[in-house]
């Protein structure tokens, strides 16, 4: 198990293996389709992120909206492939991160490479329990989108597993090959 | 002729959004105890344990077990003897989601255009599919379905002669391809026959099976036990991290089809296979 603080280091990221268990304290950033659409249009438009995105984890996740009493609402991943168009240009910006489920594609996985950059899985599904690890929710950008805004979140202790590496590391294929293995 | 009021539709559909999203059913409950008893791997069973704890949180709590509260779906079971009056079946099972979503803290997912892409703010509209049945009773099943696991989902015109065991590579190539996606485990609903769109919905029929329910037919029993084993050999496993409990069950319907016809589909959910029942 290791224990990692956002914002993220090119080191802290080149420490990180396919595999690795992780918990993430710190900030977190939430976006998904139509946010990354919009934040990426800012960037073909040479315009300034509505938050600054150097170091940061993007966590793709629309969450439930919060009781009374509750800092979020359920809060899992969403599938991170619908994410494959926008995540390069993000990573390119200085997003050291992403949170998701599910494998990211080959495009995304040059960015992270050149640019050092990492994917975590959380468990999809859990959001309940993914929710007790968010201490604070506040939307910094488009509200209009509803679950789909832009939230800054205050995690302890977040739970999730690397699953892609900047290094070319990939826990998806490593793990169903080492269970096939094991059937033999 | 038994006269019902769509009112009483409303409210509950209004109770199932909130029951079905909050509550585990128990048998995939079950089945997850289970699953995790003979998972092998490390992080599989990491993963299961985490997907049960959830689950106890969610109902004890009553809170979503996932924030994909998902598309309504509705399958109504229309006894042909019971008149409907106080509106329209339609507005009625539309209001029930309206009040479910908003009053149940579910996330509202639907947009009104799928190009436009605008929020519709309270989950509406439902997805209704109206059976008509002879007698006078009413069954409705209400059915939270996920974007992630439905994405995952495919229908595929064969040729007759590519059989069975070509259906059988089809259901689990779609499984293989589908990975960590569609949340695993997964629950695989599987439509044999009809036209194009009856497969579709033979296979989504499918998902509203308990788990361990094997069909009717041995022959199709048995194709849903020699899968179910098959898929769980291919180690996707637990979120797709690797291990044995890559499904919970999978569930095959068929029905006749043209003599040029092979249609299948594979409808996929996710570990949080939900749905609840109510005759009014």
């Amino acid at each position: 198990m290791k224990v990692i603080t956002t914002p993220l280091s090119n080191t802290d990221v080149e420490d990180l293996r396919a595999g690795d268990t992780v918990k993430i304290t710190g900030i977190i950033y939430t976006a998904r389709d139509a946010a990354h659409k919009r934040l990426v249009d800012l960037l073909d438009q040479g315009k300034e992120l509505p938050f600054d995105i150097n170091g940061q984890l993007i966590y793709y996740v629309g969450p439930s909206p919060a009781k009374p009493g509750q800092a979020i609402g359920s809060a899992g991943p969403t599938t991170s492939y619908r994410m494959d168009p926008y995540a390069p240009r993000l990573i390119e910006a200085g997003q050291k991160g992403m949170i998701g489920k599910g494998e990211m594609g080959p495009e995304v996985v040059e960015a992270m490479k050149k640019h050092k950059a990492v994917y975590f899985a959380a468990v999809g599904g859990a959001g309940a329990l993914i929710a007790k690890s968010v201490k604070k929710s506040e939307i910094v950008a488009y509200e209009d989108l509803g679950a789909e805004a832009v939230r800054r979140l205050e995690v302890e202790d977040f739970p999730a597993v690397v699953v892609q590496d900047a290094h070319g590391g990939n826990f998806y294929v490593e793990g169903k090959e080492n269970f096939v293995k094991s059937l033999s | 002729m038994r006269e019902l009021n769509v009112q009483e539709i409303t409210a509950a559909v209004k109770k199932m959004c909130m029951a079905s999203n909050y509550d585990l059913g128990e048998d995939v409950y079950n089945c997850l105890k289970e699953s995790r008893k003979t998972e092998t791997t490390e992080v599989g069973k990491n993963i299961l344990d985490m997907i049960i704890e959830n689950a106890d949180i969610s109902k004890n709590e009553q809170v979503p077990i996932c924030q994909d509260t998902g598309f309504a779906v509705v399958f109504i079971e229309l006894g042909q003897e019971v008149h409907l009056i106080g509106g329209s079946l339609n507005d009625a099972i539309n209001e029930g989601v309206r009040q479910g979503y908003i009053e149940g803290y579910l996330r509202k997912s639907i947009v009104e255009d799928p190009l436009r892409r605008v929020n519709t703010k309270d989950n509406t509209p439902a997805v209704i599919y109206i059976d008509m049945l002879p007698g006078d009773s009413f069954k409705i099943t209400f059915v939270p379905k996920g974007g992630g696991a439905e994405n995952m989902s495919e229908v595929k015109m064969m040729k007759p002669a590519d059989g069975e065991d070509g259906v059988k590579d089809f259901i689990i190539d779609r499984v293989t391809r589908s990975g960590a996606n569609p949340c695993p485990p997964i629950v695989v609903g599987v439509g044999i026959g009809g036209t194009f769109e009856k497969s579709a919905m033979l296979a989504k029929k499918a998902l509203l099976r308990e788990i361990g329910e094997r069909h009717t037919d041995p022959y199709y029993a048995g194709m849903e036990r020699e899968l179910l084993e098959r898929i769980n050999r291919i180690g996707i496993g637990p979120q797709g991290l690797g291990g044995k409990t890559t499904a919970l069950d999978v569930f095959i319907e068929a029905h006749p089809c043209h003599i040029a016809s092979l249609p299948v589909a594979v409808n996929i959910n996710c570990h949080a296979a939900r749905h609840k029942s109510a005759t009014l």
